[in-house]
């Protein structure tokens, strides 16, 4: 499991706008470095990024080389209602992490 | 969300230029690009016209080290039912792949901004497209400096 | 960047002698940042140093070695227990009559008091427990002299910094103490101070250490580069935390 760091605030008044920062730990091998013997080291991205607030996706992101390391992803979301807000990064083997944040909003 | 179109982007390039319409002219984002990132936004936009505005893309001008370069597009919009943004993508002209990001919002994002951090192989141009509701593309673009570091690993 | 290497030898030939910065006038590499790295080192969920320190917030409770012990186990909490350890580094050691450095320190523990194999110099593991423990002591003030045992240490560490080498045949002095504040090819010259280790440098994608940027510093020089844990690179960690003696540090700070 990659380290994450997630910032939201825990609790919101209905309809404000929150912001989100994400960050997870992931090399980002963009598939053009060479390694020591002169072969291509190969690509192993996240490519993908997806928010979900109460099971609804409210945030998507398409992710390519030019991603620096450790992806550093920050948006913005109306806190409707309290619930979770999941956070799920996808990689290059189709593997997922997913971590999830409670948000009480009055 | 992302209401792109399905077709591949070659096929659409066939088409157009089967129908004969100068399709250099069709994609014209804020300043001249060269042929792969045009190739990738056109791919993005189809026959649609990319009007200059409503976006601003930022980054530092010179950048400290081109290997992570904090940016932040923000686009104007209300981000309501009727009136939003639903995507913004991200080019560059130089790395060896066009594309940076892709991002698909809605009216639930309250605001038009995300922020990332990209790489940058040399001194070029990144351009910001985003996709309105109503169908249309808006962009901006900035020329960056990236120099080498001082005293690296090599 | 040779040919300005080169422009900056002539004209540092013929400057007065090497003179050391006055106190006042000593400067982390913070503000030699742009405000887009200083941003990102000044908010903890968006610092990726801060995934290091997480990495090691693991280790520090995971049980190891032959003791099965953890350095939670003998250290307790590492927010109290590891106040203002990092800031007094590095340290005489009795045991081998010569410094030791934070890392030195944590991978003696390992072998010492857990019956561990230490950690693998520059390892993500060593960075992680290194910068667990000195970002407890961010704010604190640098507070290591060189006086006492450490005295011929600390001296062969101004010999060091002071002495040129390599093909450019420069002196750390040279840039660092005469040349700050001016422009390298496109980057600014600090003045060398290491207020933030371990660093998140935008260069490397990653966290490091003093001595990795050492290495990249005597690369920059064309010298040959001490190996890791050398006691020339101890020498210059000791000598530099001595000379920025009083300034707080920042640990995990992000770099350029």
């Amino acid at each position: 499991m990659a380290r994450v760091l997630i910032n939201l605030p825990a609790r919101a008044k209905r309809g404000e706008i929150i912001e989100i920062k994400t960050l997870i730990a992931h090399p980002m091998e963009t598939g053009y470095r060479v390694g020591p013997t002169g072969a291509a080291i190969p690509r192993d991205i996240i490519n993908r990024f997806l928010c979900t607030y109460n099971g609804e996706e409210v945030f998507r992101a398409e992710l390519f080389p030019a991603i620096a390391a450790n992806p550093f992803i920050a948006f913005f979301t109306v806190a409707t209602e309290s619930g979770e807000i999941a956070f799920s990064w996808t990689d290059d083997h189709k593997e997922t992490q997913t971590e999830v944040r409670q948000i009480t909003v009055e | 969300m992302d209401e792109r179109s399905p077709d591949p982007p070659t096929r659409r390039l066939v088409l157009l230029a089967a129908a004969g319409i100068g399709v250099s002219r069709l994609v014209r984002p804020a300043a001249a690009t060269p042929a792969a990132m045009e190739e990738a936004i056109r791919a993005l936009v189809g026959e649609a016209t990319v009007e200059h505005g409503k976006v601003k893309l930022e980054l530092p001008p010179i950048v400290e080290n081109g290997n992570t370069v904090p940016l932040t597009v923000t686009v104007d919009s209300p981000m309501n039912e009727a009136d939003h943004v639903s995507g913004i993508h991200i080019f560059n002209e130089k790395n060896p792949q066009p594309y940076i990001a892709s991002f698909d919002l809605g009216p639930r994002a309250g605001k038009a901004v995300v922020s990332t951090r990209v790489r940058l192989a040399d001194s070029q141009q990144v351009v910001a497209i985003a996709r309105l509701s109503d169908g249309s593309f808006w962009s901006d673009s900035a020329d960056i400096v990236v120099t080498l570091a001082a005293c690296a690993e090599g | 960047m040779k040919a300005l290497l080169l422009a900056v030898i002539a004209a540092v030939a013929v400057a007065a002698a090497a003179a050391e910065i006055a106190p006042r006038d000593r400067r982390s590499g913070y503000d030699f940042a742009g405000p887009e790295s200083r941003a990102m080192q000044d908010d903890d969920t968006a610092n990726p140093g801060m995934l290091g320190v997480l990495q090691g917030e693991t280790l520090w409770a995971a049980k190891a070695g032959a003791a099965d012990r953890s350095c939670a186990d003998c250290h307790g909490d590492a927010r109290t227990s590891m106040r203002g350890v990092a800031a007094r580094y590095p340290v005489f050691e009795p045991a081998l009559s010569r410094p030791l450095d934070l890392e030195g320190r944590i991978n003696r523990c390992r072998t010492e008091h857990q019956g561990a194999a230490p950690f693998a110099g520059e390892s993500e593991d060593l960075l992680a427990v290194t910068a667990l423990v000195a970002r407890q002591s961010r704010g604190l003030p640098i507070a290591v002299d060189g006086s006492g045992e450490l005295r011929p240490f600390f001296d062969l560490g101004s010999e060091l910094f002071h002495r040129r080498q390599g093909q450019l045949n420069l002196s750390c002095s040279q840039c660092h103490d005469d040349n700050w504040g001016k422009r390298l090819a496109g980057a600014v010259i600090p003045q060398g101070h290491p207020t933030g280790y371990p660093v998140y440098r935008l260069e490397w994608q990653s966290l490091g250490s003093l001595q990795r940027r050492l290495r990249n510093c005597m690369i920059g020089v064309r010298a040959e580069p001490y190996d890791y844990g050398a006691p020339e690179a101890v020498a210059l960690e000791l000598y530099l935390m001595a000379r920025a003696r009083g300034m707080p540090l920042e640990t995990p700070a992000v770099r350029p």
